[in-house]
């Protein structure tokens, strides 16, 4: 039985905008324009789609924060904003941008009081919290206030904050966003280690398609509160692929040029583009291939944006997807 | 209940634990709140430098109207004062982040602060009191007693529904919190003085429909053992925590009303 369901699941905000001194305007926006989808327990579900497609306003719907204008939800078998309360206590939310813990508090202490808030038996709490404490190396900083912690270390503590309570299903909005490489990379192998050791459902959106690309095996595309993609990313790369692009920067203006395995795609005087498929070859092999052929003053690997993966998605023919 | 009372008390803690962390930025604001809120006070005894009497009561008797109002809303601020931040926390999705959570709304909010800065108002409201009592020369019975006893808790209580019913305002309209204020702190301001002062509407409206009338006149007018300059029955002096009782479950479910309201418009 699946652990996340959706069936034919609508939301409506009404807008009113300011067309005169009194006169207002009330028009409709279909935020969630009928969405039905289904999540096994266990797996992890990348959602994903451009800004303003409806991503927020489903995991809303999910978690129990807003009522759906029309469908059916269940997780964990609970109507989310009918069954609130109960929900909470099965669910872990984390929303990058925003703050749960305690500002000025130290951050032991944040979850100390998380563990009176979900009602945590102590012997529990406290072999979650030496799990988290070890894997995601809080014990620097576990005594620092909220307040002076990078956003590195509290996107760690926002993490362990959402898992204190053992929820068996993780809701988690751009939870990498503004991290470094080394910090996205200890999220990432975090949240595989709590897919794979506590069977944690992950269901996440975000705007990295690294991200998606390393934990999950399925995504969701939603644009304009459609969805637009369902599948696994292997077929969604097959078929879209995912370019990206060297820019090279060369000390002399020349000819585009010749390269095994990708190709030149724009030059503008002395910088070229070029696209090439990182299963086919890797930035590396590349530049040394551009360093045999041209003197090289800099580079720089750009990552193909979701935006263009939607984009590419619609300009395909109709029928493809789905 | 308990466990619930329980987790109240864990929060609260840390709250204030936060707070001694600048201990003297704490001692400056709560004497300066104590001052400011007393400068209230002043202008009624500037008032009275020039009259004799206001609508037949004295500037002591006054002052009981003024310290039983003070005090009640002071520990209605204290425990419910972070609702002025309501608007921008459903604005800026605090607000949605208490309803993932496994514990009501109103109780998280009222959870949520604890600043200890207010004592200062408090103890401007006791001070005053104190000093109508002693200027007074009230015939204490045990009833009288119990009155101001009761009257302290069931008017912060009357406030407290007051301010949480009005509130809800933002929820249809964010910036709603100007409205709802004319109701909290003004409350607070007319509670302060005798109803028959005001206009025969404004009474009704203090009586029937937001009840400020039983938050200190009726009260006082029992303990002063003076009679009803409007006449009214007797009864109503006994009715403050029953009327307590009434506003708290009618700010209650409005509160319900609400953010069932917000959870279908979506913010």
């Amino acid at each position: 039985m699946p652990i996340i369901e959706l069936e034919d699941v609508r939301k409506d905000f009404t807008v009113t905008r300011k067309t005169g001194r009194l006169r207002r305007e009330r028009s409709v926006v279909h935020a969630v324009d009928g969405i039905s989808f289904a999540i096994e327990r266990g797996t992890i579900v990348g959602y994903i789609g451009p800004n303003g497609a409806g991503k927020s306003t489903t995991v809303k719907m999910l978690t129990g924060i807003l009522v759906p204008s029309a469908g059916r939800i269940e997780v964990c078998g609970l109507v989310p904003t009918e069954q609130r309360i109960p929900l909470a206590r099965r669910i872990g939310v984390m929303f990058g941008q925003r703050i749960q813990l305690w500002w000025d508090l130290p951050l032991v202490e944040s979850f100390a009081l998380f563990r009176h808030i979900y009602g945590v038996e102590a012997d529990r709490y406290q072999e979650n919290l030496r799990t988290f404490r070890e894997l995601l190396e809080l014990d620097p900083f576990l005594q620092t206030p909220v307040r002076q912690l990078s956003l590195g270390q509290r996107v760690r503590g926002e993490l362990t904050a959402a898992m204190l309570h053992d929820p068996e299903v993780l809701f988690l909005d751009e939870p990498t966003i503004g991290l470094d490489v080394v910090a996205k990379q200890r999220v990432r192998e975090f949240l595989l280690r709590a897919n794979r050791e506590r069977g944690v459902t992950v269901l996440l959106t975000t705007h990295d398609l690294a991200d998606i690309e390393r934990l999950s095996s399925r995504i969701l595309i939603i644009d304009h509160g459609r969805l637009i993609y369902d599948g696994d990313i292997g077929a969604l790369k097959a078929r879209y692929g995912t370019e990206r692009v060297l820019v090279v920067d060369l000390e002399e203006s020349g000819p585009p040029l010749r390269l095994d395995d990708a190709r030149v795609v724009r030059v503008e005087g002395p910088r070229q583009w070029i696209a090439f498929e990182r299963e086919r070859t890797s930035a590396a092999k590349l530049t040394a291939q551009v360093a045999a052929q041209a003197a090289l003053r800099d580079l720089t690997v750009e990552e193909p944006e979701i935006e263009d993966v939607v984009r590419r998605i619609y300009g395909s023919p109709p029928g493809a997807v789905r | 209940m308990g466990e619930t009372l329980a987790l109240y008390g864990h929060l609260i803690a840390a709250r204030i634990r936060g707070q001694l962390q600048y201990r003297s930025s704490l001692v400056i604001e709560t004497v300066g709140l104590c001052v400011v809120s007393f400068l209230d006070f002043v202008v009624i005894l500037v008032l009275f430098a020039n009259v004799q009497r206001l609508a037949d009561w004295t500037q002591p008797e006054i002052a009981l109207l003024y310290g039983i109002a003070t005090l009640a809303f002071a520990l209605t601020d204290l425990v419910v004062g972070q609702l002025d931040w309501l608007s921008s926390w459903v604005r800026d999705g605090t607000f949605d982040q208490m309803l993932l959570r496994p514990r009501g709304t109103l109780f998280q909010i009222v959870s949520s602060d604890f600043q200890l800065r207010r004592f200062g108002k408090i103890a401007q409201g006791i001070a005053v009191l104190v000093y109508a009592i002693a200027a007074l020369n009230i015939d204490w019975t045990p009833a009288r007693a119990l009155m101001l006893l009761v009257t302290i808790p069931a008017s912060a209580v009357i406030f407290i529904s007051i301010w949480v019913f009005t509130i809800c305002i933002v929820f249809w309209a964010v910036d709603g919190r100007e409205a709802a204020n004319a109701f909290s702190y003004g409350g607070q301001f007319l509670a302060q003085f005798p109803m028959n002062i005001y206009d025969r509407w404004l009474r009704r409206f203090l009586g029937y429909v937001v009840p400020i009338a039983f938050i200190a006149y009726f009260p006082a007018l029992f303990i002063l053992g003076k009679p009803d300059p409007l006449g009214l029955p007797e009864i109503l002096q006994f009715a403050g925590p029953a009327i307590a009782v009434i506003a708290a479950l009618a700010a209650g479910w409005m509160w319900r009303f609400a953010v069932r309201h917000y959870q279908s418009a979506g913010g």
